[in-house]
Formats: structure tokens, C-alpha cells, sequence
């Protein structure tokens, strides 16, 4: 009998992988048989996950990072086995506070980081409620690192507030928060339904974000190396092919399905095409990078990703920075990565570390393949992570 | 020790929220308070500082609850997680039935069980609610599939209530499906071609 495996997901674009891997018979041809179950919030998922009731989920990049640092809820050492999508989300804010925003002089640019933001504080006075879906998350990283690096700290001015995405639109539409940051198809909603205009998408801020992980429990993974290898290389192979820009109509129309995001795939389409609408009755906009499956090692678990997200929550719970990182760099598993998905094709940068953000522009680096292309990574501020200083 | 439990209820639903808060107070002398409305749902629960909070696991403004147990501000009693982190078992019962209880950090054990218990409970009797009210409706949906698909049988071939029931039972045993969907086909078929 072909094994099962149970994986979680949140109906989000980027659950995508998972959806091709399980629909277009990516698993199958692993030989085993991948069963999605759609979950309310990232708790319940993380719960799931924790408790065994799950094998893997679809995962906000820092939550494993928490659970194995034992923050929030259910704690459980989590390993990440690979990256399921890079960018993909984008920030709002109220038509009230664009209006302001546009009578000071911004010139409503959808990809200005420095100008957006001088002029969100100014519009806002600098005391801003911001919407993020979870408190471990890159949205809320996002926001930190691009208001902080404008002159906002968090702790003070920032008031962050947890929403689940889907009740994102009516948050800013009932006057909870000012502005917010969250994943597709949900600012896209929010767009469509009046409540929002879309200021920035997240890759203005970090070219290059981990947003969605594959994640199993350490102990699962251990036990089961071989149900782990044909998990990774059903997904990594749906990865591949919802980098092909002609199965972009194929995705869309599956993601629209009531067992995955039940809406319309024009909205879908949106974030899978890079064409994003900022404003209701405005043209679509091209976003590079908007969201990426696959190219430029976007599916690598880099362990530099993981120490990036330790030490920024590990600042911020009080905890140890060497310990945070010691956990982190444990939880991406590029080791694994190679192990199992070496003969499938599938390139692999040279080193499992890097600088992240010293990228500008797409750059070659040395792969396994020979050489392959990477980034750009920068985030909007010129900032260059090295852990190890 | 003689101070009230405060338990706060979330929950949209008035008549699941009232069958939990009889359940709970069967339990015990407990001060509980249900919150319908979701929005602003951090402050409110500030406002009234419950030592329990008792939530679906279903409901997606959980999330918002777990903002309150990573927040150490000022205002923010710590409230500790999933029941209780030092009980694996109960938390895994609350699981299974849909529960998800976050407890103020330092809470006695003795003092949350019978809460969480009577919680357990009334979550289960709830889901099995739930899922008979599925299984009838899912039943009546069905059966009036089968009647529209009989009366365009009856119209369409000129056959008795009694045939057409028959000519779907046999079509159904041919194909290896259901009644109900061989009626639910038909149903189809005949609203594309009008």
C-alpha cells in the first residue's frame, strides 16, 4: 500500500505547491499519497503540526523558528525543509490615509520604499496600527525592518495587531487598523472591495523573502527520511513547474477550487502573473519577484534565512541572540535539501549560507550544476546580513 | 483561592456560546462572560482580563488570541497558550474537540480542569450536533435531487413515478455510484440544456 502523508495549508496563493503537488499527480509519481486539509488560523496549524495530527504544513518562514525557540502556544522542535515561495505579500493602508498621503505629495508609486513610507508616517503622524496575520511572521518583519529603518521604532509607535487574513479587508474597512500587510489573495480583496489601496508590495523591502516553508516535525523527519525525500522532491517538482509562465492559467483555476481558495481565479491570477492592481479602477501593475516558486534557488532552505529570522525575534522576545541562532540555523535543513534532491535536476547553490541582502542585481554564483543565478536579495535600505559578526 | 474563575467565552454564535456557559456553570461558580462580536477582540479582553479564555479551534480570530500570549506589555496579562503547556494530555482532548483554551500563566491546575473538562464535554456534544444537522440536511438535499430528477424522467419518457425510480436505481448499479448522484447528474444536464 502507497504511504500517506496529511499536510496542512492556509488558502493562500502561496499554498500552491502543495495544491499541484497533491492535484497533478506530483506525489503519485512519488509513490506515496499527499491528503490537504485546509486550516482556519496559523494556530490551528501549528497545533496540528505540534500534536502529530498533521505531517506537514505550509508555514509562515518564522514560525518553525518560534516553535523550536519555544515561543507562543504549542512549542515543538520544527524543521523547515524547503522554501515553498519567496515575496508575495504587499502593504495597504486606508483610502482616507492614501488620500492624505497623496495631498502631501506622494506620488503614488507602487515600488518607492523611502517616499512611501516619509510619507505613511507623516500621513499618520507616526503612530500607526498595523495589521499582520500572526506574530511570527515575515509580514510583521517586513514591517519592522522598513518603518524602522524610516525612523519608527517598534515597542512605541507601532502598535502591530494580529488578524487572520481573511478578516483583513473588514479589519481596515471597520477602522481597527490603519494599514496592513498580508499575503494574497487577500490585499487584492481588499482592493476589490474599496476598503484598501495597496502602497508597497513586501519585495520593495527585501528583494528576496522567505515567505512560505514546507515544515515537519524534527522527529518525524528523522524517522521517516524516506517518506521525507518523496515529499520533498513531489513538492520541489510542483515547485518547477509553477515557475513555467504557461501553467500560470492551470494554477490559478485549481487555487480557485471551494476546496482550496473558493474565489475567483481573476483575483487569483493577480499574484501568479505579477500583475498587481494597487487601487480599484487602476490598470495592473508588473511587480518582479512578486512571488517566486521556483528560479534563482527560491525552494533553498538557506541557513542564513533562519539566522536572519532568529536573531530579529530573538531581539525582540529577550532571548540569547547565540542560542536563537544555534536553534535557527539547526531548523533550515539545506542539508536535507541536497541529500534528497540531488539526481532530480534541481540546482543548488554551492554554499548553504550567504550574505543575505548583499545582492543588488541578479547575480551567477557557483551551484552544484556549475553555475546558477541568484537574487537580487537587497533589502530597501542597503543593510547586509552576516550572522556571523 | 475563594475569588472567581473569570472565563471568557468567544464565540459568534449566541446559542453554541449559551449551550457552553450552561455547561460551565453545571461545573462550577465561575464568572463568564461571552463575547459575540470578534472585531477589536484584543482590547476588549483586555478590558475584562480573563483568567480563561475558551475559543474554537475553528474560529480564525484565534490568531489574535496568540498575539496575547507573546506580548508581555503592560496592559497585557501573560496568558499562557493551549490549556496547559504541563498537560499534554488534556491539551490534546481539548484538541480533539475542537477546543482551544488559552489560561493566564500561573493558574492552579486543580483550578482550570473542572473548567476545561466541562468545556471538553460541551464541545463534543456540539461537533455531534454538528454533524448529525450535516448528515439530515445533506439527506434532505438529496432526497429533493431525486425527486427533480424523477419528475424529468416522468416528463421527458413518459414513465410512472415508480419507473423512473427504478431506471435511476438501475442507472446507478451500472455505474457503480449513488442514487444521488446519478440524480444530481441528470439535474445538471437538464438545467445546461434549457
Amino acid at each position: 500500500m502507497k504511504p500517506r502523508l496529511t499536510a496542512g495549508f492556509i488558502p493562500l496563493v502561496d499554498c500552491a505547491p502543495l495544491v499541484v503537488a497533491h492535484e497533478l499527480g506530483f506525489a503519485e509519481r512519488e509513490g506515496f499519497q499527499l491528503d490537504l486539509v485546509k486550516q482556519p488560523s496559523w494556530s490551528a496549524i501549528r497545533d496540528m503540526l505540534a500534536l502529530g495530527h498533521i505531517e506537514a504544513a505550509h508555514m509562515l518562514s518564522p514560525m518553525p523558528v518560534a516553535m523550536s525557540l519555544g515561543l507562543g502556544g504549542l512549542a515543538a522542535r520544527v524543521d523547515v525543509l524547503m522554501v515553498l515561495s519567496a515575496n508575495g505579500n504587499s502593504m495597504g493602508v486606508t483610502p482616507a490615509i492614501a488620500e492624505r498621503m497623496r495631498a502631501n505629495g506622494w506620488s503614488g508609486d507602487f515600488n518607492a520604499p523611502f517616499e512611501t513610507g516619509k510619507h505613511l508616517i507623516e500621513a499618520t503622524g507616526g503612530e500607526i496600527r498595523l495589521g499582520v496575520p500572526f506574530p511570527f511572521s515575515m509580514h510583521a518583519e517586513l514591517f519592522y525592518h522598513w518603518l524602522g529603518a524610516l525612523g519608527i521604532s517598534s515597542g512605541e509607535a507601532l502598535d502591530v495587531r494580529t488578524i487572520p487574513p481573511p478578516r483583513m479587508a473588514e479589519a481596515i474597512g471597520a477602522g481597527e487598523i490603519d494599514a496592513f500587510c498580508v499575503g494574497e489573495p487577500w490585499g487584492s480583496l481588499a482592493v476589490e472591495t474599496g476598503v484598501a489601496e495597496l502602497v508597497l508590495p513586501g519585495s520593495a523591502i527585501w528583494a528576496f523573502a522567505p515567505e512560505k516553508v514546507l515544515a515537519v516535525r524534527h522527529e518525524w523527519c528523522e524517522e521517516n527520511p524516506d517518506l521525507t525525500r518523496r515529499l520533498m522532491r513531489a513538492v520541489h517538482a510542483a515547485s518547477r513547474w509553477l515557475g513555467e509562465a504557461e501553467n500560470r492559467m492551470v494554477a490559478s483555476e485549481l487555487l480557485a477550487r471551494s476546496d482550496y481558495l473558493d474565489l475567483s481565479d481573476s483575483i487569483i491570477d493577480r499574484a501568479l502573473t505579477w500583475t498587481i492592481q494597487p487601487r480599484m479602477g487602476q490598470l495592473g501593475q508588473h511587480v518582479e519577484n512578486f512571488q517566486r516558486f521556483h528560479g534563482g534557488a527560491a525552494t533553498f532552505p538557506w541557513r542564513s534565512q533562519g539566522a536572519w529570522i532568529a536573531t530579529h525575534i530573538a531581539a525582540r522576545a529577550g532571548l540569547s541572540r547565540e542560542e536563537a541562532l544555534e536553534v535557527a540555523r539547526g531548523c533550515f535543513r539545506s542539508d536535507l535539501y541536497r541529500a534528497n534532491l540531488t539526481g532530480t535536476g534541481a540546482d543548488m547553490p554551492g554554499a548553504s549560507e550567504k550574505l543575505e541582502g548583499a545582492l543588488p542585481r541578479a547575480t551567477p554564483v557557483a551551484s552544484v550544476r556549475g553555475e546558477m543565478i541568484l537574487g537580487p536579495d537587497a533589502f530597501f535600505d542597503g543593510q547586509v546580513f552576516d550572522f556571523g559578526t | 483561592m475563594s475569588t472567581k474563575l473569570r472565563i471568557t467565552v468567544v464565540d459568534a454564535d449566541p446559542e453554541r456560546a449559551h449551550m457552553i456557559v450552561d455547561g460551565l456553570c453545571e461545573a462550577g461558580d465561575f464568572d463568564v462572560t461571552v463575547l459575540g462580536d470578534e472585531t477589536g477582540l484584543a482590547r476588549k479582553l483586555a478590558q475584562l482580563a480573563p483568567d480563561v479564555v475558551l475559543i474554537d479551534l475553528a474560529n480564525p480570530s484565534r490568531d489574535t488570541l496568540e498575539q496575547l500570549s507573546v506580548a508581555s506589555g503592560a496592559n497585557s496579562r501573560p496568558v499562557a497558550m493551549f490549556v496547559d503547556r504541563s498537560d499534554p494530555d488534556m491539551t490534546r482532548a481539548a484538541i480533539q474537540a475542537g477546543l482551544s483554551a488559552y489560561v493566564v500563566d500561573g493558574l492552579k491546575k486543580e483550578r482550570i480542569k473542572p473548567v476545561i473538562d466541562a468545556a471538553i464535554t460541551r464541545f463534543h456534544m456540539l461537533s455531534q450536533m454538528r454533524s448529525e444537522l450535516n448528515a439530515a440536511k445533506a439527506a434532505l438535499a438529496e432526497r429533493k435531487t431525486i425527486e427533480r430528477a424523477k419528475g424529468l424522467l416522468i416528463q421527458a419518457r413518459g414513465i410512472t413515478e415508480d419507473q423512473a425510480y427504478a431506471l435511476l436505481r438501475k442507472t446507478a448499479m451500472d455505474q457503480g455510484k449513488k442514487v444521488g448522484e446519478v440524480a444530481q447528474a441528470l439535474v445538471t444536464a437538464a438545467e445546461l440544456l434549457k
